[in-house]
């Protein structure tokens, strides 16, 4: 095994494990903002034993997405020295922003709502609790930025250097507008709002399953199915359309490996569900007719080219990226049909209560949302291969020059150990504190919601009670 | 003053940042075993700084996104030569948020000792890896013509380099005692107020011999100082923060020696900082191989843009981050959602 492979290992399994808690963060932060707004009008305490109870699971959710995240930022210099000096203007600059603009809001903050339950009023909370899930968002603005500039690099010259060829800057404003910046910001928060929404119609569906909390469980699982249904929605006609759309014109090979199209084809059709056979260089499945001209160029006789348009050594691997799209879309089609079916069951003279393998149907949401997330990510980023940085550097050139394989064998190792044992200890801990529940105000109150201090001017004097950690 | 000279002075901020704010936090660490007895005790520990210990490894992640913006190709020397000690910090830092994120999630007597213990042990093991890698970039490293080191563990771990990881454990535990004296009460405080002057002792003397042996032994560490000899200001400056600090410490006036203590690290940082300039980087090999601030920076158009990045952000960064501190001052009080 090569140092290449084992850090093309190593980045893919460090970057999924990842990219498990950032969409919580994003999406449990806005259902935490839609809860606390319901509080806020309703002054039922219902809600307000809601936001203590998920507020916990953000926390623990929270620290291992940034633990995991370091890593992340640490493996471009340890495994890529040589992508990191060919993009550090560019790509450095915008994970350097992200830090200054975002991160800092969300770590400085996370505190305040952590433990601001007790010690600030409920608006002013809310304004904690919004802030982080705002600057979660924002980070991941920065991160999809950066990523969509190795997607579809824009705004840079490349000129030699006594370091060999590096990327430099000619436009900041066209770094960050790359063209597949803007339709892959929308598409990732969106799926990061149906995994929020689908956690908690999952843990909720849960209780009432096992005839717990029953009325949080049910009001909290009525809020989160309209968002759910409506962004399941969005996502499968608007912003993931709109992905495919961008991918069909700027990395049309990705799209070909993507849709298993081999030859150019007019009017081509689009495989919902299928199999790729590379050797034979055919794909079998249901097809719909037309369809993908029609998704990709808005016009039922455009022709879409097929892998055999493009040199052999600028294919993807088409069986990971066919496979990863497939998961994902046929995901996505299942989420706007339990969607539609939880609304209507739910508002519907609330039947779905009686229901039973449909509420479980719905504990399960949450498992099949994170695994579409990332089938997403594999798609986009196998199917960026053989390229780094597309058309401007192969991932086999990246890698640092002074790695030798047992090295990075070694930290893979070390990886899969401290990953393996982190992730049963957060499935352990959240099952506990699902399985414990949200506590009783009595329980969570030290001192009654009223007189904690609810202005920005009662915070600064102290008054209505002083801080505590 | 040049582009490089500014982000070479922002980098060492953004890094004495880090090692005063998540300092601090580490400190509490190193010290966890050692001052608190119980449950109890442990637990405001870990609530002195549970509010603020995330936002504080932010300026870790900061100083990374830094170094690789403004020096990408030390950014890539460094943490592709280091390869073994980065994964070590990374799973160290891993270790260390899970210890404290899981610690109070069971009762049970054993389930919190562990991890009391792997909150200590990789708060020492940050603090030393730390040092240990501030002590190679002192006595430099082996840069080859491409820019790249092929360094072999050992040769990391040179007496010079562990000393200046012990003397940033004394350092940061000094720092975090002085932080808990603001934060505890009662026996716990009586036991940190005891910890502060063997602290302050200990460090004193390590952080003589850390000078004298790099006058000594790295003379082109002192070249810059006797080219401009008022530079030695700044090492003076630090010198007297310490020994104010203890004057303070001694009349009980912990805030004002936390902010001292504070200075002294930026002031200790920036002496070695001056030393260094304007290499970041010098090479073993030859001393054209050096990388430095000029030939291992990006260029000016993106060290513009980061300059203003840095501008618009920072001022707010500060802002709230003193906010969430004023909001969390004074001691600790366990409550219901604390760890």
């Amino acid at each position: 095994m090569t140092p290449v492979w084992l850090s093309r290992l190593q980045f893919a399994l460090t970057a999924s494990f990842h990219y498990i808690y950032p969409p919580i963060s994003m999406g449990l932060g806005l259902m935490l903002v839609v809860i606390g707004i319901i509080y806020l009008r309703t002054k039922d305490p219902k809600w307000r034993r809601m936001s203590f109870f998920w507020v916990k699971v953000y926390g623990l959710v929270f620290a291992i997405g940034v633990a995991t995240g370091v890593v992340q930022e640490f493996e471009f210099g340890t495994n890529w020295a040589e992508y990191s000096r060919f993009v550090g203007n560019i790509f450095g600059s915008l994970l350097a922003a992200e830090g200054v603009f975002a991160f800092f809001l969300e770590g400085g903050f996370l505190g305040l709502m952590l433990f601001g339950g007790n010690r600030l009023g409920p608006r002013m909370w809310l304004a904690a609790t919004a802030i982080v899930a705002f600057g979660a968002h924002f980070s991941a603005l920065w991160i999809v930025m950066a990523n969509s500039w190795m997607q579809t690099p824009a705004g840079y010259e490349i000129l030699p250097t006594a370091f060999g060829v590096q990327a430099f800057m000619t436009s900041f404003s066209e770094i960050v507008f790359t063209p597949s910046f803007i339709p892959r910001i929308l598409h990732v928060w969106t799926s990061a709002w149906m995994v929020g929404a689908a956690l908690m119609l999952s843990v909720s569906a849960f209780y009432v399953l096992r005839n717990r909390h029953l009325d949080v469980a049910k009001a909290n699982f009525k809020t989160a199915m309209p968002f759910f249904v409506v962004f399941s929605i969005l996502q499968l006609f608007l912003f993931g359309a709109a992905q495919a759309e961008e991918v069909a014109v700027n990395q049309p090979v990705k799209l070909a490996a993507m849709e298993g199209v081999w030859e150019d084809t007019s009017c081509a059709p689009m495989t919902i569900v299928g199999i790729v056979d590379v050797q034979n260089q055919t794909t079998y499945g249901i097809k719909v007719p037309c369809l993908l001209s029609f998704l990709a160029f808005k016009d039922i006789n455009a022709t879409v080219q097929g892998l055999n348009s493009f040199p052999r050594d600028t294919w993807p691997p088409i069986k990971l990226t066919f496979h990863s799209y497939h998961v994902m879309i046929n995901l996505g089609m299942i989420f706007v049909a339990i969607g539609l079916l939880g609304t209507l069951l739910a508002f519907w003279k609330q039947k779905i209560w009686g229901i039973r393998p449909a509420l479980w149907l719905f504990v399960l949401t949450i498992f099949l949302a994170e695994t579409a997330t990332i089938a997403g990510w594999w798609t986009a980023e196998f199917g960026r291969q053989p390229w780094i940085v597309w058309e401007l550097l192969r991932t086999v050139d990246a890698v640092s020059p002074n790695l030798v394989a047992w090295q990075i064998a070694a930290s893979v190792g070390m990886f899969v150990v401290l990953y393996a044992i982190l992730f049963i200890l957060f499935i352990y801990l959240l099952n506990e504190k699902i399985q414990k529940g949200p506590e009783s105000l009595e329980e969570m109150e030290q001192t009654p919601v009223t007189s904690l201090p609810d202005t920005f001017r009662d915070v600064f004097r102290g008054r209505g009670g002083r801080a505590r950690a | 003053m040049s582009l490089n000279n500014i982000w070479y002075v922002l980098f060492v901020v953004i890094v004495a940042g880090y090692l005063i704010m998540d300092g601090f936090d580490l400190g509490v660490g190193i010290l966890h075993m050692f001052v608190a007895k119980n449950d109890t005790e442990r637990r405001i520990n870990l609530n002195s700084i549970g509010p603020v210990w995330d936002g504080n490894e932010v300026w870790l992640i900061l100083a990374g996104g830094v170094l690789f913006a403004a020096f990408p190709l030390v950014y890539a020397s460094l943490f592709s030569g280091f390869y073994g000690a980065m994964m070590l910090v990374l799973l160290v830092l891993i270790l260390r948020t899970v210890a404290i994120e899981f610690r109070s999630k069971r009762s049970s007597h054993r389930w919190r000792s562990a991890w009391d213990l792997v909150f200590a042990v990789a708060s020492f093991g940050i603090a030393l890896l730390l040092g240990v890698a501030f002590g190679n970039i002192m006595t430099g490293v082996p840069i080859n013509e491409q820019g790249y080191m092929f360094p072999n563990v050992v040769a990391l771990l040179s007496p010079y380099a562990l000393l200046i990881g012990v003397t940033t454990i004394a350092m940061l535990a000094l720092h975090g005692a002085i932080y808990l004296s603001m934060k505890t009460d009662g026996d716990l405080l009586a036991r940190v107020k005891r910890w502060i002057p063997r602290l302050l002792l200990i460090f004193f003397v390590l952080n003589t011999l850390v000078v004298a042996a790099s006058l000594l032994l790295h003379e082109q560490v002192s070249v810059n100082y006797l080219e401009h000899p008022w530079l030695a200001i700044v090492p003076a400056a630090a010198l007297a923060c310490v020994i104010v600090a203890w004057l303070m410490v001694r009349r009980e006036r912990y805030f004002t020696a936390f902010i001292l203590s504070a200075a002294m690290i930026a002031g200790l940082l920036f002496s070695a900082a001056i030393g260094l300039y304007p290499n970041l980087l010098m090479s073993t090999v030859d001393s054209a191989y050096n990388l430095t601030i000029f030939n291992a920076a990006s260029a000016p158009n993106t060290l513009t843009v980061m300059l203003i990045i840095a501008l618009i952000g920072m001022p707010f960064v500060l802002l709230y981050t003193g906010g969430v501190y004023y909001i969390f001052r004074g001691r600790v009080q366990l409550g219901p959602e604390s760890y």
